[in-house]
């Protein structure tokens, strides 16, 4: 395997992806690191093909060309399921809860990769597995307590408000215990006031050791928050740095103003 | 040899341009409503039945028969929509289904009621002789038939391509909230979707009743097969339904002839599993991408 | 904590008890019931429950819709006739070979059409049960064709006759609660929450890392082993088995009892099957109207109640109250 040029710290690292749809080029030659521990900021105007990328790296799509990395592993070889249990996790621009369940069950279904009973140890209900049962119970109520939700556990996940559905997909995601999480627009829709909420949740997640890769419109939430930026446009990469520096790059303002 | 494989082909096109004939009803309801609907076979019974009142009991002259019957089994759809389908509160695949198929029941059972359990007798439309190619019979009536199913093929291409109506509807189809927004009513278009499919069956049931008879139950495995039809051609596409029904007739027919009467009704759903599993999108469909 | 933990025995408890009122049912409707027409009616209505609440696993739970299920039905039914009919086996040594034989061939046949989803999915598992419909009818030296597979043994277990109506009715509804029990274990496990992910999104599913083909295979095949139970008891119920009785319109049957039961309960798809298989029996009177209003209850009762009865029922119960409670606030 050929790992030359990452460091030690690099937890994804994708080289060269390339993904079309048709005549689409929704990702086209895009490399950058994601480095363990950090905010990272995925940024660009709407049709940049960040959505994709999120999907490039769960196993959605494969890709047409390039590679992915994930702790030096080679995810694209993965299945979309088992790059969950690689450590990579992930939410939905449009919440895609399981609507008609409790939020609890939501929760305890993002356990799946970590816990084993099947068909059969489910139906014998020995010790093990009830052992496992309670475990998951308790785990996802530790999470739904992690966002602060922890007195809506019996609720249907359909019927919460939006904002807290979003919080409801984070604990989901979390309970996956993942290295890192993707969060595809998460302030979107989202008052100023739970905007901030957010802000904090993810210092809170990433000071759990999760490394944060995030899509995100709210510039001041992104500026604030993250360690370095990745913008994109129409499919490439843009330009890449701190905050400050994107900010400061040209091509980026030209982008942005839409010209 | 060569003259059985003919006469096996002459009645495969015959069956082929019938299954033609549903499966542009499928292709047009989906469509336009993404909507597939069982009981569309019902309305090919529908069709052959009315044209027995019609012509046989009431005497009216053949083409003024054929055009009523087509009226009044796609009044007949309009009616099952409105009351049926609209009214439905919770449009899943699975609720549909379950109600078309309720339809088709519930349609057999009134053409049971309303003509008897025995299958009725219908004359050939053409006092000709059948004609002979090459030591094998053609029968007027499945000239008729390919004839009347290729017009119905192009005419339907030329409505939505170049009609406004037409062109209102394939919008429809392609996004009902852009539909919408430019002031097409896909009300009034789900409505016509269903006109026209209902429209279509009643046109096969009239074309194959003198060929088959007409009985309550000769719907469901007609409309099966034209469905199969649809999917082998492309569900949604016009000349695809019509690829989809020759196709269908022909492998029947060539099944039936070389290898057993018994596999008949088997080999259109052979042919359904292995487009579904190699391309679900059919011979002449699209390839889709879904989108996350 | 504590109370979450007070609360889940509550629920287990509550949930015992149900099945311990149903047993007792059972048991003692088998006891005082006996006009032998009466008790064959309940044995049929429980192997159409234990048809329903196979089907309700994979329907109900995980959303994936089968328009062939009475094909497993009658791989169940087919397997254990031939073989004690022409190799005058046992049927208790037919029954593993004819559970096995529908798990195997929905296992193979499930691979590829599960992949589909929708109306794509209905189409190929109503292609599925076609063809072995025909392949019923057909193979004529194995199944005796249209005509059907007749002297098929009844059962009986260490010297008992299960043939009577009487022990035949407990035999068939020991075998649904035994289901029932499972499924219930099934559907709140794990396993059970994947399916039921999936049901609600399965792009969210795979996304938590549930493997969704697998999943929706293995409930498949679970489903189609249930049926090929019920195929088996029936087989030895009635002793003579003909394709019409695994046919497209059984396998819609099915289907109507899991929805109008209401999907993804047990109870539902109790409820489904008694009320479809009452049905005709009730519509006799009308005869030739049969079919009519047959059609028109399963029309109306997805128009009005596409939840299903169980619900829909009390879905009107809560408003109701709501209106009722209303005033009295204001
Ligand atoms: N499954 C798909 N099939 C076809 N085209 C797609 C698909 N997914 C994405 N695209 C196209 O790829 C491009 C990038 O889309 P993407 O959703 O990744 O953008 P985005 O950066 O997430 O935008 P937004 O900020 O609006 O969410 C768009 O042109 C889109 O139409
Ligand atoms: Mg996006």
């Amino acid at each position: 395997m050929k790992n030359s040029g990452s460091n030690e710290n690099s937890l994804l690292r994708i080289e060269n992806a390339s993904i079309s749809f048709g005549g689409v080029k929704a990702v086209r030659d895009v490399s950058f690191e994601v480095q363990k521990g950090a905010i990272q900021a995925l940024i660009g105007p709407n049709g940049a093909g960040k959505t994709t990328l999120f999907n490039l790296i769960t196993g959605v799509f494969p890709l047409d060309s390039g590679h992915i990395y994930f702790q030096g592993q080679d995810a694209a070889k993965r299945k979309n399921f088992q790059r969950v249990s690689m450590g990579i996790a992930r939410t939905f621009q449009n919440v895609e809860l399981f609507t008609g369940m409790t939020v609890l069950e939501n929760v305890m279904v993002g356990q799946h990769v970590r816990t084993k009973t099947g068909f059969l140890g489910a139906i014998a209900r020995l010790p093990k597995s009830r052992r496992e049962e309670a475990e998951i119970r308790e785990k996802a109520m530790h999470w739904l307590k992690f966002v602060g939700l922890d007195h809506a556990a019996d609720s249907r996940a359909g019927d919460l408000a939006f904002g807290w559905q979003r919080s409801v997909e984070i604990a989901r995601a979390l309970a996956s215990e993942p290295q890192l999480l993707l969060l595809d627009e998460p302030a979107a829709g989202l008052n100023a006031n739970e905007t901030g909420q957010l802000g904090d949740l993810m210092r809170q997640i990433r000071d759990l050791g999760v490394t944060l890769l995030l899509v995100e419109h709210d510039m001041s939430l992104t500026m604030e928050i993250s360690d370095r930026i990745v913008v994109l446009d129409q499919g490439a990469k843009l330009s890449e740095g701190a905050p400050r520096e994107v900010q400061a790059d040209e091509k980026v303002i030209a982008a942005y103003l839409g010209t | 040899m060569m003259q059985e494989l003919l006469q096996y082909l002459f009645g495969g096109i015959t069956n082929g341009a019938i299954y033609a004939v549903i499966a542009l009803g499928f292709s047009t309801l989906y469509s336009a409503t993404d909507l597939i609907n069982f009981a569309q076979g019902e309305f090919v019974m529908l069709g052959a039945l009315l044209l027995v009142t019609l012509w046989l009991n009431l005497g009216l002259p053949l083409p003024l028969a054929f055009v009523l019957v087509v009226l009044a089994v796609g009044l007949a759809g309009i009616i099952f929509e409105r009351l049926a389908i609209r009214t439905v509160s919770k449009p899943d695949p699975i609720v549909l289904v379950i109600i078309t198929v309720g339809a088709s029941i519930f349609l057999r059972g009134l053409g049971m009621v309303g003509w008897g359990r025995d299958p009725l007798a219908i004359p050939s439309f053409f006092k000709l002789d059948s004609i002979e190619i090459a030591g094998a019979y053609l029968l007027p009536q499945s000239l008729f038939i390919v004839i009347t199913v290729t017009i119905l093929v192009a005419a339907l291409t030329f409505f939505y391509k170049k009609t406004l109506t037409g062109k209102a509807m394939s919008a429809c189809a392609i996004n009902k909230k852009a539909a919408s927004l430019l002031g097409i009513g896909t009300e009034r278009m789900t409505l016509m979707a269903f006109a026209l499919a209902t429209g279509l069956g009643a046109v096969a049931g009239v074309m194959i009743a003198p060929i088959t008879m007409a009985t309550y139950d000769m719907g469901s495995m007609l409309g099966l097969k034209g469905f199969c039809a649809a999917m082998l051609g492309g569900l949604g596409s016009l000349w695809g339904a019509l690829i989809g029904g020759l196709l269908l007739g022909i492998a029947e027919a060539l099944g039936v002839g070389f290898v057993s009467s018994g596999l008949k009704d088997a080999i259109a759903f052979l042919l359904l599993l292995l487009i579904l599993y190699i391309r679900p999108t059919g011979i002449l469909g699209a390839k889709s991408s879904h989108r996350f | 904590m504590n109370e979450n933990w007070f609360d889940a025995m509550k629920q287990s408890w509550k949930k015992g008890l149900a099945f311990f009122v149903f047993a007792g049912v059972i048991f003692f409707a088998g006891l005082f019931l006996d006009n032998y027409f009466y008790q064959q009616q309940l044995t049929f209505i429980g192997i159409f429950t234990l048809l329903a609440v196979g089907l309700n696993m994979l329907m109900g739970y995980a959303g994936q819709i089968s328009l062939g299920h009475a094909a497993f039905y009658g791989i169940g039914a087919y397997t254990t006739g031939a073989l004690t009919v022409h190799l005058g086996w046992s049927p208790w040594a037919s029954l593993p070979c004819a559970l096995a034989a529908s798990g195997i061939i929905a296992y193979i046949v499930g691979k590829p059409t599960l992949k589909l989803s929708g109306y794509y999915l209905g189409m190929g598992t109503l292609g599925f049960g076609m063809i072995m419909h025909v392949l019923f009818r057909e193979w004529g030296s194995i199944t005796g064709g249209p005509n059907g597979l007749v002297g098929i043994p009844s059962l009986s277990l260490w010297g008992i006759d299960l043939s009577t109506g009487r022990n035949y009715l407990w035999v068939v509804w020991g075998c649904v609660l035994i289901t029932f029990f499972i499924c219930d274990r099934l559907v709140n496990s794990r396993v059970g929450r994947a399916l039921r992910a999936i049901h609600f999104s399965e792009q969210a599913a795979s996304a938590v890392g549930v493997d969704t083909a697998k999943a929706k295979l293995q409930v498949f095949v679970f489903s189609a082993i249930i049926a090929a139970l019920a195929g088996f008891l029936y087989a030895h119920l009635v002793m003579f088995i003909s394709p019409g009785s695994f046919n497209f319109l059984v396998s819609v049957k099915l289907v109507a009892m899991v929805v109008i039961g209401g999907m993804a309960s047990i109870w539902g798809a109790l409820l489904g099957s008694t009320l479809l298989t009452m049905l005709p029996e009730w519509l006799h009177a009308f005869s030739d109207y049969e079919m009519v209003i047959y059609g028109g209850i399963l029309m109306g009762v997805m128009i009005f109640l596409p939840q299903g009865l169980t619900r829909g029922v009390l879905d009107i119960y809560e408003k109701f109250r709501i209106e009722r409670k209303q005033p009295a606030k204001d």
